[in-house]
């Protein structure tokens, strides 16, 4: 719920209206390095939203981020501090321009572009409009999305402009059991790059995926980039998660290990994923880093695209 | 019915050679001039272990959330498997296909199996026991199993560990009555048929295990003919369930005093501080039980003075670590008032650092109890001990007070 004064937001301890100056002193009390302004996110929540109350959210995003920058001026402990802005707009072009040209005039640190998150298709209709929300922001300050975490979706928004990128993506994975086998080094040559995953992707998409959804038990569906632990096949497989992989699970497991753990409910089998999964993760941005460096791109999105499913 | 007394010459000729060559693996390095307290070295297979000791328990091949390398940073040198889990899933023949219990779960220190007798106390209503074996259904999908001597030797052999136990016939300790003299008999028929289906001598230790419950008679004739088997080490079962702990110490003393001092002497399922301060005065020499790590899950933090049940609201704004004098990683980055928060998140972090600590507190205590025996100042260490734990040593519970004085240990 959201009104011109407060965003509602459900915690532990139950409702809390969140108006502006509780929103600051908690960010006092936190001393973040940076932080995402206050706003109306409720449009990307809803179905169909209505062109009034778009435009609303932009309005209101836009007082919240002034009240803030306000308080925060006045705010010692928080000169340090840099805000985010917040840019909302829903589905409408116009609000979404209008949203990105009126945050830019202020003096935030970097742009987070909230409501782009949701599933496959839902971005793909959405990056016109990333691309033209990106066009408006200064070249040199961040821009953060969240809630995109699918290597194919990341460069996507990477190739529209967007910096960085908050999601539960590899959380997610461990979570249902999986652990990252994508391959990023577009420097190998496909044969050797399906050498590496064992010919595991090929056996994925033997799998039928309905299949695979009922052994997980979970609403997330199970990505192309990843192996899940929990099947049977992995039993007997004392091959590492990733060959190469200098993670400590890889380095010190066995996938027939992290299938036991997985089997019998284990706390250590989401400490063994979550490491693995981490490393894997950070290793393919590094990967999409040095292939803008090095203006390869374009190859390391020819592989990415080769293996989502 | 006429008990069956097996000798030690209804054991075949060829396990007469194992017996004969089973090997002495404790070096005694200290002993308490007062009480039965000793300090020692166990020499096994994947490295010395200092005794006393106290062995995690990680029961399906991994301990409760914490990896090998935290487990090995912590100082531990030998943990617990349990067979009975570990022979359903993942199955002996796997385990042996990835190298054995070590292998597979990536241990480099040692290793003690539980033979599955004690599944047959805790999930009684799941078996049966006959002269064969126990006949378990499996409660994930109601299969039967017949885990005899010799198939929970056979598995132990798969799984390589470095101390294997028998199979004994377990009773609870609140049993009394015939079954408790039928189980102590068939224990010791059971330990000859592991004594003869043991594969691996050389490499793997196979333990006896007293049992006859809380009759001193029966605990006597079971400590005189298994001791009359030459294995590397001996156990006392049977105790740390339900019984007083009156009886309890009584029946550890009774046990220590006719087992030979030149081998270890492991009593099972004690892990308690306290338990373990006093059964160490009674001359025991390995522990292992599943509380700390499990009261760690439960958000309680093992200290000197008891624990800290960190999820109480008391602790909401306690910056300071669990306990400033421990050395662990836990204590060392993270105050109470963290932990406390992470206990009443979503999330099981807090369940791991807490882990961490409670195994750190139960073998920091294990050591600082072999210093005080090997500077011959265990007397004082003990007292000091209780101080701290009841506020004065005169307060401690009266059957640790006469366990201890039993054994010329006086508090206050």
């Amino acid at each position: 719920i959201v009104r011109w004064q407060s965003v509602s937001v459900w915690s532990v301890a139950g409702r809390v209206e969140m108006t502006v100056s509780k929103f600051m002193a908690i960010q006092q009390a936190l001393q973040p390095d940076w932080f995402q302004c206050l706003s109306d996110g409720e449009v990307s929540c809803k179905e169909a939203a209505s062109i009034k109350r778009v435009r609303k959210s932009v309005d209101r995003s836009l007082l919240f981020l002034d009240n803030c920058l306000r308080l925060q001026e006045e705010s010692e402990v928080l000169q340090k501090s840099v805000i985010i802005g917040v840019i909302e707009g829903g589905d409408v072009m116009e609000e979404r321009l209008r949203s990105a040209r009126e945050t830019a005039k202020r003096p935030v640190g970097g742009f987070l572009l909230d409501g782009f998150q949701g599933n496959p298709t839902t971005l793909e209709t959405r990056l016109c409009l990333l691309s033209s929300v990106t066009a408006e922001l200064p070249e040199d300050k961040p821009r953060l999305i969240s809630g995109i975490g699918r290597p194919d979706e990341v460069l996507k928004c990477i190739e529209r402009g967007v910096d960085l990128f908050e999601s539960f993506f590899p959380y997610q994975v461990t979570e249902r059991g999986g652990a990252l086998t994508f391959s990023f080094d577009y420097q190998l040559n496909p044969e050797e790059i399906l050498l590496q995953q064992n010919g595991t992707q090929e056996e994925i998409k033997c799998v039928d995926q309905i299949k695979k959804m009922e052994i997980t038990g979970c609403n997330q569906e199970i990505t192309s980039f990843e192996i899940n632990l929990k099947e049977k096949m992995y039993q007997e497989d004392f091959n590492p998660l990733v060959r190469g992989c200098s993670c400590y699970c890889c380095k010190n497991h066995t996938r027939a290990y992290v299938h036991h753990l997985l089997v019998t409910n284990e706390l250590l089998a989401g400490v063994l994923l979550m490491m693995h999964n981490f490393e894997h993760y950070f290793g393919f941005f590094h990967s999409v880093r040095e292939a803008l460096k090095h203006d390869k791109l374009a190859q390391l999105k020819e592989l990415i695209h080769r293996q989502a499913s | 019915m006429a008990h069956v007394v097996p000798t030690v010459k209804m054991a075949g000729v060829a396990t007469q050679a194992s017996l004969e060559s089973a090997p002495r693996i404790m070096r005694l390095v200290a002993e308490c001039s007062r009480s039965r307290a000793r300090a020692g070295e166990l020499r096994l297979p994947h490295g010395t272990v200092a005794t006393p000791v106290f062995m995690p328990v990680g029961t399906q091949a991994t301990m409760k959330g914490i990896t090998t390398e935290q487990l090995d940073a912590l100082g531990c040198r030998i943990c617990l498997g349990n067979t009975y889990h570990l022979g359903l899933r993942p199955g002996p023949e796997l385990i042996q296909k990835a190298n054995g219990l070590h292998g597979f779960m990536n241990w480099p220190h040692n290793l003690l199996t539980d033979s599955g007798g004690f599944q047959m106390v805790s999930l009684v209503s799941l078996s049966e026991v006959t002269e064969e074996g126990v006949r378990f259904r499996s409660p994930y999908d109601g299969s039967e199993t017949l885990l005899s001597p010799e198939k929970s030797v056979q598995i132990q052999n798969a799984l390589g560990s470095d101390i294997i136990m028998q199979l004994d016939d377990v009773v609870s300790s609140t049993v009394t009555g015939p079954r408790v003299e039928e189980a102590m008999y068939r224990s010791i028929r059971w330990l000859d048929r592991c004594i003869a289906a043991h594969q691996r001598p050389d490499k793997q230790n196979l333990f006896a295990i007293i049992q006859g419950g809380l009759d001193a008679d029966l605990r006597a004739t079971c400590l005189e003919e298994m001791t009359k088997r030459d294995v590397p080490g001996f156990a006392i079962g049977g105790l740390s369930g339900g019984e007083s702990k009156s009886q309890f110490w009584r029946m550890v003393a009774l046990s220590t005093s006719r087992l030979p001092k030149d081998k270890p002497r492991y009593l099972m399922g004690v892990g308690y501080a306290t338990d373990l301060v006093v059964c160490v005065a009674l001359g025991c020499d390995m522990f292992d039980c599943v509380f700390p790590t499990r009261t760690a899950r439960f958000g309680s933090a093992l200290v000197p003075t008891g624990n800290l049940q960190l999820r109480k609201k008391v602790f909401e704004k306690d910056f300071g670590p669990i306990n400033p004098e421990c050395t662990c990683p836990t204590c060392q980055k993270h105050s109470r008032a963290f932990l406390h928060a992470l206990l009443h998140s979503d999330n099981t972090a807090a369940l791991h650092h807490l882990t961490v600590h409670n195994i750190a507190y139960q073998l920091q205590l294990m050591s600082a109890v072999r210093t005080s025996i090997v500077e011959k100042r265990f007397p004082d260490f003990v007292r000091d001990f209780m101080g701290t734990m009841y506020g004065d040593p005169t307060l401690c519970p009266t059957w640790a007070t006469d366990a201890l004085a039993s054994v010329g240990i006086t508090l206050g």
